[in-house]
């Protein structure tokens, strides 16, 4: 049985339709991507499975539970994590409460103590500013605390939405292979990316939605290879 | 897992210093015991009129303190309190008219009774944002007004209020100078500065400053934010019925004028002036009554120059005047070690 299953999801924003019937399965232990321009419905995706958003029809189910009518707070405690688009930190508190924040939902204080140095140990940038106030970090370094503070509820599957927005190249390339080690420790990875290219490289599999409607779905390698993909997202060439 | 359990030693083996020279090693420590030491010398130097302005001080800090549990901390716009303070108010003056209870007995019910009232009322409209809770409370504060005046269930007197409270008595100690108010209510201050400087460090008090910076991130980090923002509004007003209490014993007669929405609105600026921190709080109350207060000989312009200062502020100090300060952790420096040799 799939980790995350949503089935004929429908999500409307008051009359308009963003999502026409979504079909979305991910594995335990993949790492799974949405492609699409903008607007197409990839962060309603994310924001559905978080509960953030609610479907009009359709049926979110994770690990064998039903998350569609599951209120946000309790769907952290089932194991499902977001670092949401623009990161979305706490700028008037500490580096340390927005990790601890993260961790609200996990009751075990020494397994907490172990996940903070465990994020400390992939993003070292975080304990040496961890007393600063989380606003006058770099956009780097945000992002870095907004995955971290994700990973703080020890998630099953995390939620990526755009890390890569607004960074360096060379961020982006550090961030993504951060991603690739929190996958290597277990962690399903579920991102959303304008940038197709380095998404396909380091995913397993893909999706493309276009204006709310999923238009192929295939193993990474074969997107990465689709010459329609490739005009569309990969820049053409 | 390793790392983990030297972390844990680290932990425990905090620098212990001796007890005085923990206390008076740090500035601000030093700076708390002689604020104390004042507020506990001033009665001696002052004359009645101003001890009763000290009291009257202690009430409007006692119910910004309670606020601050609502507004400073968890970002919930109630211009309401006075609603919650008169309903404590009545409740102790008629349980002790009525049924003879002495004050003291009377307080925690009294707090009791404001923070039902106060589920009640804030349950439905909990979820609303910023302005229209704002409009909403202003609302409740303006209800509660009215039924006391037309004499609601026939308890409260109507226009007149309710009169002959009794003095409380503590420890066989009858309170009825106004210097016996002093210490009463400055020592009220005193516990829940306390109290509330705990709940700030708490879990309970983290959630509340999650939710006043990103209501929904903390939603979306696991913090059910409906139950948080109502256990804040039901703490808050809790705490402003037990003041009410003291507010009925001081005043002895309460009628439904002490507590209106002009009221309301000091306690609200109050609280947004002192920026968030109980400190601020504590200085903000003395700069809205005590100052108006020092320089009557101003009566005419005081309130122009009030609003005055009220707009300088806004340009050069938005934060308040003594904003929450940053909570500290002190983490080991172990990993500090490790992620140096890592970045190598």
């Amino acid at each position: 049985m799939s980790l995350l299953t949503l089935s004929h999801l429908h999500v409307c924003y008051g009359s308009v339709e963003v999502l026409h019937d979504v079909n979305l399965r991910i594995e335990e232990g993949e790492i799974v991507t949405i492609l699409g321009s903008n607007g197409a419905g990839k962060s309603t995706t994310l924001l559905s499975i978080s509960g953030l958003v609610r479907p009009r029809r359709g049926k979110i189910t994770f690990a064998g539970k039903d998350l569609t009518s599951m209120p946000s707070h309790d769907i952290v405690g089932q194991g499902v994590s977001q670092s949401p688009e623009g990161r979305r930190v706490f700028a008037t508190l500490t580096v340390m409460d927005n990790l601890k924040l993260g961790a609200y939902s996990v009751h075990d204080e020494a397994k907490t103590k172990a996940t903070l140095d465990w994020i400390f140990e992939l993003f070292p940038r975080l304990y040496e500013r961890h007393g600063q106030l989380a606003g006058t970090l770099s956009g780097g370094e945000q992002q870095m605390l907004s995955i971290g503070r994700a990973l703080m509820a020890e998630p099953r599957l995390l939620l990526l939405d755009e890390p890569s927005l607004g960074l360096a190249p060379l961020l982006v390339r550090s961030i993504f292979s951060t991603i690739r080690t929190v996958n290597a420790r277990g962690v399903t990875v579920l991102l959303v990316e304008q940038n197709a290219c380095a998404a396909l490289k380091l995913a397993t599999r893909g999706y493309v939605l276009e204006t709310g409607n999923v238009v192929i779905e295939d193993s990474a390698a074969h997107l990465l290879a689709d010459p329609s993909v490739r005009e569309a997202y990969l820049g053409g060439d | 897992m390793a790392s983990f359990e030297n972390q844990n030693v680290q932990f425990a083996a905090h620098p212990k210093s001796h007890f005085l020279g923990r206390i008076f090693g740090n500035r601000r420590n030093i700076f708390y015991i002689l604020l104390i030491t004042c507020f506990f010398v001033l009665p001696f130097a002052g004359s009645p009129y101003w001890i009763d302005l000290g009291v009257s001080i202690g009430f409007y800090t006692l119910l910004a303190l309670s606020l601050n549990v609502i507004l400073g901390q968890a970002g919930i716009f109630n211009m309401g309190h006075m609603a919650f303070y008169a309903v404590g108010a009545y409740t102790t003056a008629i349980l002790n008219t009525v049924c003879g209870w002495p004050i003291f007995w009377t307080m925690p019910l009294a707090g009791c009774a404001a923070a039902f009232f106060a589920a009640i009322v804030a349950r439905p409209i909990i979820h609303l944002r910023g302005d229209y809770l704002l409009i909403v409370t202003i609302g409740i504060v303006e209800i509660v007004r009215i039924a006391l005046l037309n004499d609601i269930f026939g308890l409260t007197g109507g226009s007149n209020g309710i009169f002959g409270i009794s003095r409380p008595v503590f420890f066989g100690l009858r309170i009825v100078k106004p210097v016996h108010f002093y210490y009463l209510v400055w020592g009220m201050v005193g516990v829940s500065f306390a109290l509330f400087y705990m709940m700030r460090r708490s879990r309970f008090g983290r959630a509340l400053n999650y939710i006043k910076t990103d209501d929904v991130a903390a939603e979306a980090c696991g913090i059910n934010v409906a139950h948080y923002k109502l256990l804040a509004f039901v703490l808050g007003a809790f705490w402003a019925g037990m003041t009410g209490s003291i507010y009925a014993a001081k005043m002895t007669t309460i009628a439904p004028e002490s507590f209106s929405f002009m009221e309301s609105c000091i306690i609200f600026a109050v609280v947004i002036l002192g920026g968030g921190s109980q400190l601020g709080v504590l200085v903000s109350a003395f700069v809205f009554i005590g100052l108006p207060e020092i320089f009557r000989q101003f009566n005419d312009c005081r309130m122009l120059l009030f609003g005055l200062a009220m707009m300088l502020m806004m340009i050069w100090r938005p934060q308040g005047l003594l904003p929450a300060l940053p909570r500290l952790y002190s983490l080991p420096r172990k990993i500090l070690e490790k992620s140096a040799e890592k970045s190598l």
